[in-house]
Order: C-alpha cells, then structure tokens, then sequence
C-alpha cells in the first residue's frame, strides 16, 4: 500500500525505507464479546470482500464453522459453553482473527526480505509475493493465525482490510456486524470505549471481572476485546492469558544470531592469522619412509 | 583394510572411488545447505538465496538437499565409523595438539589412517547432521505440526542453526585444513592417491600398514 507508512519490515537488512516521516493514527478493531450474538456475518464479509472461496464445515457440536482459522478463512467465531461460579450457563462467542500485535512474533521470526511488513498504522500485514513458505512465521505467532496454503505454498491471514483501511473505509467485518458489537477507529479512541464499556458492565451489569484485553506482553494489539470476564480470557476459545513472542524465537533471532556471527567472522579472521603466521604442512625432502619387506 | 593399497610410481591409494563419491555427496549438498541456510540466518545475507536461484526455490530445495546430505552422513557412518573409534594414540595426538597446530609434525605422534581430529570432524558432523535432520523434518512441514504440540517447532528453530553453527566451525578447519594446510589432502579425495612420503608424514601408522598389507608373506 504505497500511500501507509511502514514501520517494521521482516528479514530486512538495514533500516525501514520512509520510517518515521508522516504523522499517522494507529487504528485498532475493538471486539466486544457481550453484545457478540454469534451470527457469523463478519465471517462472511471477510470471505466476500477478501474473494476467499467457502471451505468444508466441521460440526464439533457447537455453532462454531470450524476448529480454527484456516488460510481462506481468517476470521472464525468461536463458540464456548462456560458456567461461571454461582451464575448461569454462557455461551461465549470471540472473533477469532488476527490481533494486529505492536510487537509481532510473525515479522520477528520471517526470513524473507518484505514478506512481512508492518505499517505505522499498526496493521500487520503478509505480502505473499515476497513468502518463501517457510513457515517461520508459525512459530513465531502466539495466536496461532498465521495458516499454510498448500497449493500456493503461502502463508496467508487476517489482514485488517488494509486495502479498505488505506482508503479510509472500515474492514469489512465491521461494516457486517449487525449489533454493533465490531468498532473501529484509532486505538487511542477504542481503548477508551473499551474501558468504557468495560466499567459499563462492572457497574451495571455485576460482571464484576469485565476488562480490556490488550495484552502487554506483545506491546498491545491492534484488535482488542471486551470480555466480561477478563481474568479467565483461556475460556474465549484459548485465548493466551500472557501472550507474548515466544522466548526461543527471542533467543535464536538476538543472542544466538549475534554469538554465531561473532564466531563466524572469527573463524575466518582465525584462519586467516593461522596461514599468514605457520603456513602450509609440508612434506620433507628427506623424510624417510618405513622400509618395505622388513615388517615385523 | 580400508581398500587402501600401494600404487606404482610412489603412490598410495587413500580413499577409494566409494569414499571420494560419498565425500562429494556430502561436500556438494552441504555447500548448497550452508549457502541456502545462511540466507535465511540473516537478513544481510538473504542475497546469497537470490544468487543461489531465489528464496523460494532455496526453501523449496533445502529440504531435499538435506535429505541428500543426510543420506551420505549415513553412507559414511557405514564406511567409516569403525575407523572413527577413539584409541590410545589419539590420546597422544591430542596432546600433541599444539604442535600439530604449529606444524611442528615431527612432534606429532604417528597416526592412524584417521588422526583424532578428523575422527572428531566426523563424530561432530555425524551428531550434528542427526540434529540437522531431525530439526528439518519439522521446519519442512511446520503446518503439519497442531498447535497443541508447538513445542516442537520451538525446539526446531533453536536446535536447527545451533547444530548447524556447530557444523560450519567443522567445516571451515576442515576446508582450510584440507586445502591450505595439508598439501596433497585435497587431491587425495579428487583422485585418491597421495605420495608415499605424504601417507608417511601425516599418516605413518595407516602407511605401515597398508605397506605390510601389501607385502607378500615370506
């Protein structure tokens, strides 16, 4: 999208062309969860606006169209029967899609030059021509939304409907959903009516744990939720509590990468200092060899 | 043993056509494995997969390459393991090391058809192509891994460029060794054959012993 500005780009060397230059709003998506019905239209408005293909169904006996997000379907309500202490059976629903993190695990780990980028606007964003299909970006993801294609060999997912976002349109899953329960704007502005709603339900609807989920551990998402109960978040389909980008990945991609150049270049400097300082083995003209016949 | 026997004209056959095959099958599929595997170390080297013919088709190939590689560790294990035994006078050799490094050889105790050094290279390249290996199954195919065993994928992205650090240390004492170092070592395993008076210098202990080996009983 030549018109955002980018800030983070994956397995770039150098810095990020044109970072830092213009003023730009991050945005976010703010999913409230108690007013969610469950009625799947956001699902369908990412299948239609994207030009995905309809997939098989899986009943698992739940309302919910599949287990999880596949790589042409890359938002999925999940459904969770949850029977809190000394209340009445809920029935959960979370849309499920890619959380847009500030600090994401995918572009961390991808080792394709621009197959990963992230623009200023928070959203995180997978450019299929630049994927080499490794999946590293698999790994690196603590939401689990990253999905192989087999037959493009691309990994592809949520977008945030960059295209519709860049040209000052909402995504497309908002505009569907028929409650309102689906905001859109500057993050600034949903935290606000996040916390907002959120004090909402603590104080007039006795869901006395009702919060924001933005988790810290990723520098804040770009799609937030309200949930009515924001210390079980695990009971929105597995919704990580801490999610953060996965210690390993931090390890290989910084120290390990740094110790393994270090030691790299010294191989080669060592090498180098060895020949200039003993130079070639050398077999001697007079050596003397072992007499045959005469063995013991 | 070994295939080794005395040739005319003061020549020494060292490593047979078998050996030099599986050597190049090893050196050439872990040259393409090195060059495609630091592209995707590291961003400022990302150029060396677009020289090697694209990312896409390096990430494509790795795998197999691989696969390739593996099969010739393996190959090698069969041919050369009972040679890699550790004994006693690698022991010595070991602590002639700083001679050997020196180049003071005349300190160096006499070697086997394999010094220790060389039984170590084969030992690190051999555990570490397991490791190598095992790792690359699963960065081959991570969407097959669930989610519930993601575990495994963290294990692979670490193990796989550890192992394969461990390997590049290996390979360039190897190479220097093998090309820069020791003259006549390189074409032992291009041709086979080194001089007599090479096998005796480096190799005294396998020399004597291809020459009572080919020498009739009296």
């Amino acid at each position: 999208m030549a018109n955002l500005e980018l800030r983070r780009i994956s397995g770039h060397a150098g810095p990020v062309p044109g970072a830092g230059v213009k003023r730009e709003p991050e945005v976010a998506k703010l999913v409230d969860t108690t007013t969610c019905i469950g009625c799947k239209a956001c699902e369908v408005a990412c299948l239609e606006w994207n030009g995905l293909t309809f997939s098989d169904t899986t009943f698992q006996n739940s309302y919910q169209t599949m287990p999880e997000t596949a790589w042409n379907y890359w938002n999925l309500i999940k459904f969770d029967e949850y029977e809190p202490e000394g209340g009445s059976l809920m029935l959960l629903m979370r849309k499920d899609q890619c959380m847009h993190c500030a600090e994401p695990g995918c572009l961390e780990a991808c080792p394709a030059d621009g197959a990963i980028v992230q623009y200023a606007n928070g959203i995180v964003d997978f450019q299929q021509e630049h994927c080499i299909g490794c999946g590293y970006c698999i790994t690196g993801c603590p939401f689990n939304v990253p999905k192989f294609s087999p037959q493009s060999r691309k990994v592809f997912k949520c977008t945030l409907c960059v295209d519709r976002v860049s040209e000052g349109l909402e995504p497309a899953c908002i505009k569907a959903c028929p409650t309102g329960c689906l905001h859109f704007g500057t993050k600034d502005d949903m935290k606000e009516l996040a916390e907002t709603r959120a004090k909402q339900l603590r104080e007039q609807s006795g869901f006395a744990n009702a919060g924001v989920y933005d988790p810290a551990g990723v520098g804040g998402t770009h799609v937030m939720y309200v949930l009515h109960d924001a210390t079980n978040p695990e009971a929105y389909g597995g919704l990580p509590r801490d999610p953060h980008i996965p210690w390993i990945v931090r390890l290989w991609k910084h120290p390990l990468k740094w110790l393994g150049n270090l030691a790299m270049a010294g191989g080669l400097i060592g090498i180098g200092v060895h020949y200039l300082r003993f130079g070639p083995k050398t077999v001697k003209e007079d050596d003397e060899l072992p007499k045959e016949g005469h063995q013991p | 043993m070994s295939g080794s026997y005395l040739l005319p004209h003061g020549r020494v056959l060292r490593y047979s056509f078998n050996e030099r095959l599986m050597h190049w099958l090893a050196g050439v599929s872990y040259v393409y494995l090195l060059l495609t595997g630091l592209a995707f170390w590291s961003p400022w080297l990302y150029w060396l997969a677009i020289v090697m013919g694209g990312a896409t088709i390096a990430r494509e190939l790795h795998p197999w390459a691989g696969v390739i590689f593996t099969i010739a560790v393996v190959w090698m294990y069969t041919q050369w393991g009972s040679q890699m035994r550790s004994t006693e006078r690698d022991r010595e050799w070991w602590r002639a090391l700083p001679h050997y490094i020196r180049n003071e050889d005349d300190e160096v105790p006499s070697e086997e058809r394999f010094n220790a050094g060389q039984k170590s290279l084969f030992w690190g390249f051999f555990w570490c192509g397991i490791a190598l290996f095992l790792s690359g199954l699963v960065l081959w195919v991570p969407h097959w891994i669930p989610w519930s065993l993601r575990i495994l994928r963290l294990i692979a992205v670490f193990v796989h460029p550890v192992a394969a650090l461990l390997t590049i240390a290996l390979f360039m004492i190897h190479v220097y060794m093998g090309t820069a170092v020791e003259r006549g070592a390189f074409g032992s395993v291009v041709r086979g054959d080194v001089s007599r008076k090479w096998a005796a210098r480096y190799h005294r202990a396998w020399y004597e012993q291809v020459v009572r080996d080919s020498t009739p009983e009296e």
